[in-house]
């Protein structure tokens, strides 16, 4: 098996460098330790499939001889994606403990950066169902006012029952929109909300 | 039948697939990860009826042959490891699933968790069907990735900081192992299991030696073997009480089931052994020593699982046929008995509110069913004459005699030794936390729980909770489990001897793998690559 001196020599460096790096006592430093261990590896793999050649795409050819062993890239390939994973996942944990050597466990009790549009949202939605209802009592006063008998009146009956109707939603989303709040100050479920932001990444 | 094989893979896979799109709605994301895992559980329990009556089941992926392809194969052996790994999952996910209906969804099942644990799931079952090297990497790093979601779920301190430990550990060594697989192609040329087998005796012998070393101690960190098992009872004890039971019943035997797997292939002629043996007897003295001075029952239990790695290590360092039929019934033992009491743990931890023995007392009373379910597992573990504890050490220590090596005597008072220490660990802590009257508990003392190591994690509260039926109906059934592995003890151990025959001469598997041969395989870069690479 033959192997190019450089890749040897850069694998080498990338290692020291890597366990070097790793060792140190701050994460971003661990991670990135871990990543030159982790690319060195595969710099590993590849020089374990031996000489360069061509790209193989079909066997039983004269060009046999001249292609390069594609097993190892595939390897490699599976384990940047597998490293690449773990990356994210790490990068997310860090910056976890960052958030926890920064605030503590207060940190959860704090509202969360979209705090400030939410409260706008709900104070809107607040405000027009209260003008909503303030709309509806009117026309119904108008309505009580009236005779009730005429076409014109029957007409705004059915305005006033359909604005009554679209007032209901706005009416009740208040607690639906409202209802993170409440958890973002509650210590116990917030946290536990967590993972299942960063999950999915 | 070989449709199962892939199957067992993809079917959790895709639940835990499901299971993410049903993120909001908790009740059907329950349904799915229990039938997916029930599925599994009925599919691996044919597989083995089946592999057990006709051999091997062998899976080209994709129509490829063997060594350019991916195979996966199941012997009897992995069938086992299916059966046993699926019955704990499901009895831990339904402990999971009473939690979380008691505790109103706010501790273990986040959203995240039912996918996350199918994918644990998948990961395992990839990992004991692997039939190449690298497969069975994917499937260790697809445990490993859910593992740390799991570990670190709810993102409080104390769980990101053990977290990143573990996880930095796990990573160092999944490096290792890719290393080594790395070496091992360009050595021999391929990663199947079968060919590497068939390959590697014709390797000089230091490099046989390196490239054993390197999996070994790859497998080692996973596996919690002694002067690598630093790592396990710090992190472990943190996660909720589910993903603790699982993590210690299975995680740390994927890495024993991987030195089984490669020590009797690859290295046939077991020079491994004395090496083995040494770290064997460390592995069960410190580990148990460390149970002794812990206060913590789930620290406690955590060493007691380090030192009991020892016994399989053992087995497998004898490495003939009777020893390693023992030692993989030991696994199935250790498995059960080791996820029952990390779930009586659990139970414990909310009748009594906390888990350090200094601060319980008179659950006898308050909880006796609990009491009873800790004393059996406690008793089984620590290896009293009728349970599977007692019949898998006796197992071993026969297989030692017959040898009549004088360090297998040495081990044997060591394992010996092990197994009283755990009983007094064990009896201690059901004498402290049971027997006691809670009246005593605030004034009580004594040299040896003065002496005694609180977890570092602990806050010092007493906060408990109520539990469901279902989670004691699941620690109950696990506790059964245990109990019928004693029972059936006999044709359970003639099981694991025709695993063990199937496994201890590794043509057999080779011939499942290849059954027309290895003749039509070019032999590439066999031995020539690191002859002629270092010049």
């Amino acid at each position: 098996m033959s192997a190019s001196l450089t890749l040897v020599i850069v694998m080498a460096v990338m290692y020291a460098a890597g366990v070097y790096v790793m060792l140190e006592r701050s994460l971003t430093r661990v991670l990135i330790g871990f990543l030159l261990v982790g690319n060195a590896t595969n710099l590993l793999i590849f020089i374990m499939s031996g000489r360069p050649g061509s790209s193989p795409i079909v066997t039983g050819t004269s060009l046999d001889d001249t292609m390069v062993d594609p097993i190892p890239q595939v390897l490699m390939l599976t384990a940047i994606v597998i490293n690449f994973g773990i990356t994210a996942l790490l990068l997310a944990l860090i910056y976890r403990s960052w958030w926890l050597a920064q605030l503590g466990d207060e940190g959860d009790t704090l509202t969360d950066e979209h705090a400030a549009e939410t409260t706008h949202e709900v104070d809107e939605t607040f405000r027009s169902s209260s003008d909503d209802d303030d709309a509806i009592a009117e026309s119904i006063d108008e309505f009580e006012r009236g005779d009730g008998a005429h076409s014109d009146e029957e007409t705004a009956g059915g305005k006033a029952g359909a604005a009554a109707h679209a007032a209901d939603a706005p009416r009740h989303a208040p607690p639906v929109v409202a209802a993170p709040k409440p958890a973002a100050g509650d210590r116990d479920t917030r946290p536990a909300a967590r993972p299942d932001e960063e999950g999915p990444r | 039948m070989t449709a199962l094989v892939p199957l067992i893979v993809a079917l959790p896979l895709l639940g835990a697939a499901v299971a993410l799109m049903l993120g909001q709605r908790r009740r059907l994301q329950v349904i799915v990860s229990v039938v997916s895992l029930t599925a599994a559980t009925v599919m691996s329990a044919v597989l083995l009826v089946l592999v057990d009556r006709n051999g091997p089941a062998v899976v080209k992926v994709g129509g490829w042959e063997a060594p350019w392809g991916i195979v996966l194969v199941v012997d009897r052996l992995a069938a086992i490891m299916l059966l046993i790994a699926a019955l704990m999952l499901l009895g831990v996910l339904i402990f999971a699933v009473g939690q979380g209906i008691i505790d109103g969804d706010t501790e273990t099942p986040v959203s995240i968790f039912h996918p996350t644990y199918l994918v644990l799931a998948a990961g395992l079952f990839n990992a004991f069907v692997a039939g190449d090297l690298f497969t069975m990497y994917v499937g260790f790093e697809m445990l490993l990735s859910a593992s740390y979601v799991l570990l670190t779920l709810g993102g409080t301190g104390a769980r990101i900081r053990v977290g990143i430990t573990y996880i930095v550990v796990s990573l160092v060594s999944s490096l290792l192992f890719l290393v080594a697989i790395a070496l091992i192609y360009g050595a021999t040329g391929t990663v199947t299991l079968a060919l590497i087998a068939e390959r590697m005796p014709q390797l000089p012998g230091d490099i046989q030696l390196i490239l054993g070393l390197l999996l070994l101690i790859a497998f080692g960190v996973k596996a919690a073997v002694f002067p690598m098992s630093f790592w396990l009872p710090d992190s472990y004890p943190t996660a909720p009480a589910p993903v603790t039971a699982v993590f210690a019943g299975l995680l740390t035997k994927v890495g024993v089931y991987a030195i089984l797997r490669t020590q009797t292939l690859f290295f046939p002629d077991n020079q491994f052994s004395m090496p083995l043996m040494v770290v064997a007897a460390l592995t069960m003295i410190v580990g148990i020593l460390g149970a002794l001075a812990q206060a913590d029952i789930k620290r406690l239990l955590s060493f007691t699982l380090v030192s009991h790695i020892g016994y399989m290590l053992f087995g497998i360092a004898i490495g003939t046929p009777l020893a390693i039929a023992a030692t993989i019934f030991y696994v199935v033992h250790h498995i059960t008995v080791q996820t029952t009491l990390f779930l009586a743990a659990g139970l414990i931890d909310r009748v009594g509110g906390t888990t350090s023995l200094s601060r319980l007392g008179g659950l006898l009373k308050s909880a006796p069913l609990v009491a009873i379910l800790f004393f059996l597992g406690a008793l089984n573990l620590g290896g009293i004459p009728p349970f599977s504890g007692f019949l898998g050490k006796i197992a071993l220590f026969q297989a030692g005699t017959i040898l009549g090596d004088p360090i297998i005597y040495v081990l044997m008072a060591a394992g010996a030794l092990t197994s009283l220490l755990t009983l007094y660990a064990l009896a201690r802590a059901w004498n402290m936390a049971f027997w006691r009257p809670k009246k005593e508990v605030a004034d009580f003392t004594s040299t040896m729980s003065a002496s005694l190591l609180e977890d570092p994690q602990d806050e010092g509260t007493v906060l408990k909770k109520t539990i469901s039926p279902l989670m004691i109906g699941a620690t109950t059934s696990m506790l059964v489990l245990t109990l019928g592995l004693s029972v059936f003890a006999g044709p359970i151990f003639e099981l694991t001897a025709r695993a063990a025959a199937n496994i201890s001469s590794p043509s057999t598997y080779i011939d499942a793998v290849f059954p027309n041969g290895t003749g039509f395989i070019a032999e590439t870069n066999v031995g020539t690559s690191f002859e002629g690479g270092t010049e």
